[in-house]
């Protein structure tokens, strides 16, 4: 086992990628933010000093408890206290758990749907090609976040009211899954229509492999680059696009806030001067937004060959 | 040319068949039309008789082309929820928006194409670069967390500006507008920013891309080597030839001006037609849902057709092909 691995680590340790990312400091700080993001989310029970859902050990008492650091502050809650007594800290880091989840899942959802629909539409061109770009061409047409919201209002609809509560979070994952396949299937469509020319495939088909092993096995890996980097991006649009819908009240139920709805919960506390609620929960938003983007935007010059 | 306009009207008239039928598929089969209008005490009698005069036994084709002919005359039945026909909830409420977008639209434009072309004209300097890290914040943040962090120092802790509503507005016929007070103009400009914002960064790269690109060609070192002066090159020759993919994608982007609304009237409470369908949509009110999304997909395919007509009309090269 470890012999298989030991070299593959080398590999990584000397690949272009791995050079080009230790000579970029903006790459370096955005995916050191990233993990430690990533790890409070994933460890939040573990590592969050309060358990925000557990309401025996929330104290009316404690309500709106200013930051630490501000007047009225308590050592005990970091970034303050909302309405219900609840750590805003480990709210956030609860919240970002759901945010990320929600990100990940409707990225990966639509990346499956995307390069699927355009691995088949590049290499079966014909009709079975303009059916798909001309759905995918109608679709771009409107904004992502049009498309998420009415998914989510038809579900809305189909679905029995308390089933849809269990079911918020999966509906938000298919709504903005739904919304983001287009960028996919084209950029995949397009390198797959060069690819398919080239004299591998061809080589492929003449010796009789079956239209679908090429394409998994020898089309696919070729157009993979490009997918990455825009799945990367993606994954900062859809914690927005989910904080977004669950800000506008059709995302995730309150009882188990993302970082949209704690924003959104904190919006009605504003003007009543208790600015905490809403203003770190909409950091950590942007903190993750940020350092995606970034990371996105180093890939892409790393990957891109016209920039070497 | 005619045969080119011809082929995108058939093209516009298939988008808009398509969301129709996406419309009208969501009012039919999501949930039972007549179960949302009538109350709990309608006998079953009352609602065959309903269902009989809005014609919902009739075959699919018929009931289509019906509700494809009465979108057409902008009537799309009534909302479930307030009881009033769906064609004026849109009517009042689309002033506000209209006006909001414009506005945003504007500020968009006339600050964004300005500093796109100073921050490709001076690469380096520090307003450049300013600018630029800027807009990468504008692009990162969500726009209804701009709009709470205006709200929170505007609103809240300078109280400068109203936070929420329209002000007061003026009718004019079937019109209403708040341009003409002031207290319409001081709510007017926070929700404008905010929408703004995001337009305006994404303007500003894109004409800065362009014009980086246009200033890299032949022809502007050829004028460079015939000793225009610099002003010239850069604002006669450069702009002229940055400008025509600019148009394509502003136009483009004016259409989700008014689909981003939706998150700034959410949050400025401003009352125009995406808050009203933001409430229909959690309200599960199906008509108003399928007449905004009518609405808007009429909207961007207009503005699709205007800007490729425009296409023709900037680019000459278009011209000559297809003579």
């Amino acid at each position: 086992m470890i012999a298989r691995i030991a070299p593959m680590f080398a590999r990584a340790a000397d690949s272009d990628l791995w050079h080009s990312f230790k000579r970029s400091p903006g790459a370096i700080i955005a995916a050191i933010v990233t993990l430690i993001i990533l790890l409070g989310a994933l460890f939040a029970p573990v590592v969050a000093p309060h358990n925000p859902f557990d309401l025996a050990s929330l104290s009316i008492m404690d309500a709106n408890t200013p930051p630490a650091w501000e007047e009225g502050g308590s050592p005990d809650f970091l970034l303050g206290t909302d309405v219900q007594g609840r750590d805003i800290l480990s709210a956030v880091m609860y919240g970002s758990r759901v945010s990320l989840l929600v990100g990940f899942a409707s990225v990966l959802f639509s990346m499956v749907l995307g390069v699927t629909l355009g691995l088949i539409s590049g290499y079966a061109g014909g009709r079975i090609d303009s059916f798909i770009m001309r759905i995918a061409d109608v679709q771009l047409s409107f904004p992502a976040i049009l498309v998420a919201l009415l998914i989510d209002g038809v579900a809305r609809g189909l679905l029995p009211r308390d089933m849809h509560d269990q079911l918020a979070l999966y509906v938000l994952i298919f709504a903005i899954g739904i919304s983001g396949w287009v960028q996919y299937a084209r950029t995949v469509r397009g390198s797959t229509l060069v690819e398919r020319s080239k004299e591998y495939v061809q080589a492929a088909r003449v010796t009789g492999v079956a239209p679908l092993r090429i394409m998994l096995r020898h089309v696919l890996p070729n157009v993979l680059g490009p997918v990455m980097v825009l799945a990367t991006i993606q994954v900062a649009t859809a914690i927005i696009t989910e904080a977004t819908l669950s800000f506008l009240g059709v995302g995730v139920p309150p009882t188990s806030p993302s970082l949209g709805t704690l924003i959104s919960i904190g919006n009605q506390y504003l003007f009543s001067g208790e600015w905490w609620i809403t203003v770190f929960p909409g950091a950590m938003l942007v903190l993750i937004a940020l350092s995606v983007n970034l990371l996105g935007d180093w890939l892409r010059d790393a990957l891109n060959p016209r920039l070497r | 040319m005619l045969s080119f306009i011809a082929q995108r009207l058939i093209q516009s008239v298939l988008v808009m068949l398509t969301v129709a039928l996406i419309a009208f598929s969501m009012f039919r089969y999501v949930g039972d039309p007549i179960a949302s209008m009538v109350g709990q005490d309608t006998t079953p009698e009352q609602r065959a008789q309903l269902r009989e005069q809005l014609g919902l036994d009739d075959p699919f084709v018929v009931q289509f082309a019906r509700f494809v002919g009465n979108a057409a005359k902008g009537d799309f039945g009534i909302s479930y929820r307030q009881r009033r026909p769906v064609s004026e909830l849109l009517e009042e409420r689309m002033p506000a928006t209209l006006e909001l977008s414009f506005v945003s639209a504007v500020m968009a434009l006339a600050l964004g194409i300005p500093m796109g072309i100073y921050t490709a004209l001076k690469r380096h300097g520090i307003l450049s670069k300013t600018f630029m890290a800027v807009s990468l914040a504008g692009i990162s943040l969500p726009t209804f967390l701009i709009g709470i962090l205006l709200i929170l120092v505007f609103g809240v802790q300078l109280r400068w500006l109203p936070s929420f509503g329209r002000g007061d507005v003026v009718s004019l016929g079937w019109w209403t507008t708040g341009f003409l007070t002031k207290s319409g103009w001081l709510a007017l400009i926070m929700p404008a920013i905010t929408l703004a914002l995001f337009q305006m960064t994404l303007i500003m790269r894109l004409v800065r891309a362009e014009m980086l690109e246009v200033l890299r060609a032949d022809f502007i070192k050829f004028a460079r080597a015939r000793g225009l002066p610099e002003r010239l090159i850069n604002f006669r020759h450069a702009l002229k030839n940055t400008m025509v993919p600019v148009i394509t994608i502003t136009g483009l982007q004016l259409g989700s001006i008014i689909a981003f609304a939706i998150i700034t009237e959410t949050v400025f409470q401003w009352p125009g037609m995406g808050l009203l369908f933001i409430q229909a949509i959690s309200m599960v009110d199906i008509p108003v849902m399928a007449a905004y999304l009518v609405l808007i997909a009429f909207m961007f395919v207009v503005i699709n057709l205007v800007v490729d007509l425009l296409y023709f009309a900037v680019d000459p090269r278009l011209r000559v092909q297809s003579k």
